[in-house]
């Protein structure tokens, strides 16, 4: 097959679409005035970001009123948890729950509020990758603050159920926050029908540009601010507006939110496809949910190679893609997400993730089904640990999360 | 990752894969659990190394360490592949990343290791000669 270069790796980033860039243009060098300015330059961009304002509420089911730019999904994460949890600590309320395998900025985000008094339960995920409501409802103590669960999971793309988390967190008067920031545009959401209180969204995984991002705040939760300055976004959010970025921000969450069910039924069979040509090969294993997982997420563990070297064996072949393996990350240990799983480190460390977006085409599926076999084989024929592995009759445990010896 | 052009190459043409049969010396090092495990095949004859094989299951740098390294020893006398140094390996690949270093330090050890199995088949204490090679970790 004739060699393809395919950007199979849309959960890190996507590029900004052709649209976005043109909606974008006027606001670099023509309508460049600061939007707090007196003059007509200055209030044109103001009634630009009032209208971008209300697109990006339009998608979510939200009110204008309730979405605040930030400088991407990171910022938002910090602002909502740290935020609540300083106007509640004041309450008495210093409890906060959310799950391991959370993205790190809500980790170590807790991390960091753990270090300030305050008290994290993590919740332990399913060997699928999920988490059940009624562990949120069993956690949620007379002192919680917030329950921050992840909406789709950035490397194994499993779908948590959002809407019954939030539910369980009305019922108990918690506020619910999400980090939505790999679900925009692949699920659909409703904040008021899902009864989130707080949702943090990135533009650059959608076709935006990097660098900006929202936070939906409900009407009627108070949150301290993270950044203090100016009174720029109705005094919680300082700094000169990004309103190129603003503008982008609303054109490409309006372009990814536009017909999800038509995106959504292009893609899984893609993914699917993808998922049971990888499965062929010995000694694989899916990593998340089969079915609760988003339509571009294929994540997969190879067996007696490392993950690092099958991703520059890929790139060598055109494939661009990621891995959760410790080789990637520059720590010893592979992937927090993978091992939350259950995973032990050998599966954690030969594992593949693509995700893909629109442009992704059965072509496409078929070129990497065509080279992957070929790639594992090679990187296995000299690797010792696949030596072993044939040698000594070693193969998967009964859930394939760890390797046994025969009659182990 | 910022790879060098040689770092590159000798992942994707690694030198001297594979195994030697009967060989004289083997010796691995690393461990599966960490994600580098490097095994080294040693001919010996007359004090000399005459093929040098490996495998590696690990990252882009610990497959091209392991070729260079074997590059560098292969003919070369025992007493050079002794003096072979991590640092030597970076070298000659145009450096690593700081977080690939200790794929060179594995490299070394890999040599060492195989040095140490051959002089036990010998029955010579090796400790003298190659020094202690941190053995490998069990889990």
């Amino acid at each position: 097959m004739e060699k393809r270069i395919i950007y199979a790796d849309h959960a890190a980033t996507t590029a900004v679409s052709e649209p976005v860039l043109q909606a974008m243009l006027p606001y670099f060098q023509t309508n460049y005035g600061n939007p707090s300015s007196i003059y007509a330059k200055g209030r044109e961009n103001e009634r630009a970001i009032i209208d971008a304002r209300a697109r990006v509420a339009a998608c979510l089911g939200a009110d204008p009123k309730e979405i605040f730019f930030t400088a991407g999904g990171s910022e938002s994460d910090n602002w909502a948890i740290k935020g609540i949890a300083d106007k509640l600590a004041a309450k008495g309320k210093k409890h906060i729950i959310t799950s391991v395998f959370e993205h790190h900025a809500v980790l170590h985000t807790c991390e960091f509020l753990e270090k300030h008094g305050f008290e994290v339960t993590y919740l332990p995920v399913s060997p699928e990758g999920l988490i059940d409501p009624a562990q949120v409802a069993d956690a949620i103590r007379e002192d919680t603050a917030l329950v921050t669960i992840m909406y789709a999971n950035n490397e194994i793309g499993t779908i948590q159920p959002i809407a019954e988390i939030g539910k369980v967190c009305k019922e108990h008067g918690v506020l619910f926050h999400t980090d939505a920031v790999q679900a925009v545009g692949n699920v659909e959401i409703d904040v008021k029908a899902q009864n989130i209180d707080l949702l943090s969204l990135s533009g650059h995984k959608f076709h935006a540009p990097k660098g900006i991002g929202a936070l939906y705040i409900r009407k009627g939760v108070a949150l301290s601010n993270l950044v203090h300055g100016g009174g720029q976004e109705s005094g919680k959010r300082a700094g000169t507006e990004n309103v190129p970025g603003i503008i982008g921000l609303a054109k490409a969450i309006e372009l990814a939110t536009a017909d999800i069910p038509a995106k959504t039924a292009k893609l899984t069979p893609l993914r699917d496809k993808l998922i049971d040509g990888i499965l062929q090969i010995e000694g694989t294993r899916l990593n998340g949910s089969r079915t609760q997982r988003l339509p571009g997420n294929v994540n997969i563990s190879v067996v007696g190679i490392e993950g690092e070297s099958l991703l520059l064996m890929l790139d060598h072949f055109g494939v661009m893609a990621s891995s959760g393996s410790a080789c990637t990350s520059g720590s010893l240990d592979p992937s927090h997400v993978l091992l939350s799983l259950g995973l032990s480190h050998e599966v954690a460390h030969g594992s593949l993730r693509l995700s893909f977006g629109e442009e992704f085409t059965e072509e496409d599926a078929d070129y990497i089904l065509s080279v992957l076999p070929g790639i594992v084989e090679r990187l296995r024929s000299m690797s010792p640990m696949w030596e072993t592995i044939r040698n000594e009759g070693i193969h998967f445990n009964a859930d394939k999360t760890k390797l046994i010896k025969e009659g182990e | 990752m910022n790879y060098s052009e040689k770092v590159m190459d000798h992942f994707i043409n690694p030198r001297n894969v594979g195994e030697i049969e009967n060989a004289d010396g083997v010796g691995e090092v690393g461990n599966a659990k960490c994600g580098d495990i490097m095994k080294m095949y040693l001919k010996i004859e007359d004090e000399t190394i005459t093929d040098c094989k490996f495998k590696t299951f690990g990252c882009g740098a610990a497959v091209a360490t392991s070729s260079m390294a074997t590059e560098m020893i292969k003919g070369k006398s025992i007493d050079d592949a002794l003096k072979l140094t991590n640092s030597a390996v970076m070298e000659a690949l145009d450096g690593l990343p700081p977080v690939k270093v200790h794929c060179s330090v594995l490299a070394e050890q890999a040599v060492k290791a195989a040095l140490t199995d051959y002089y036990q088949k010998q029955g010579i204490d090796p400790e003298p000669i190659v020094g202690k090679v941190p053995e490998m970790e069990e889990e």
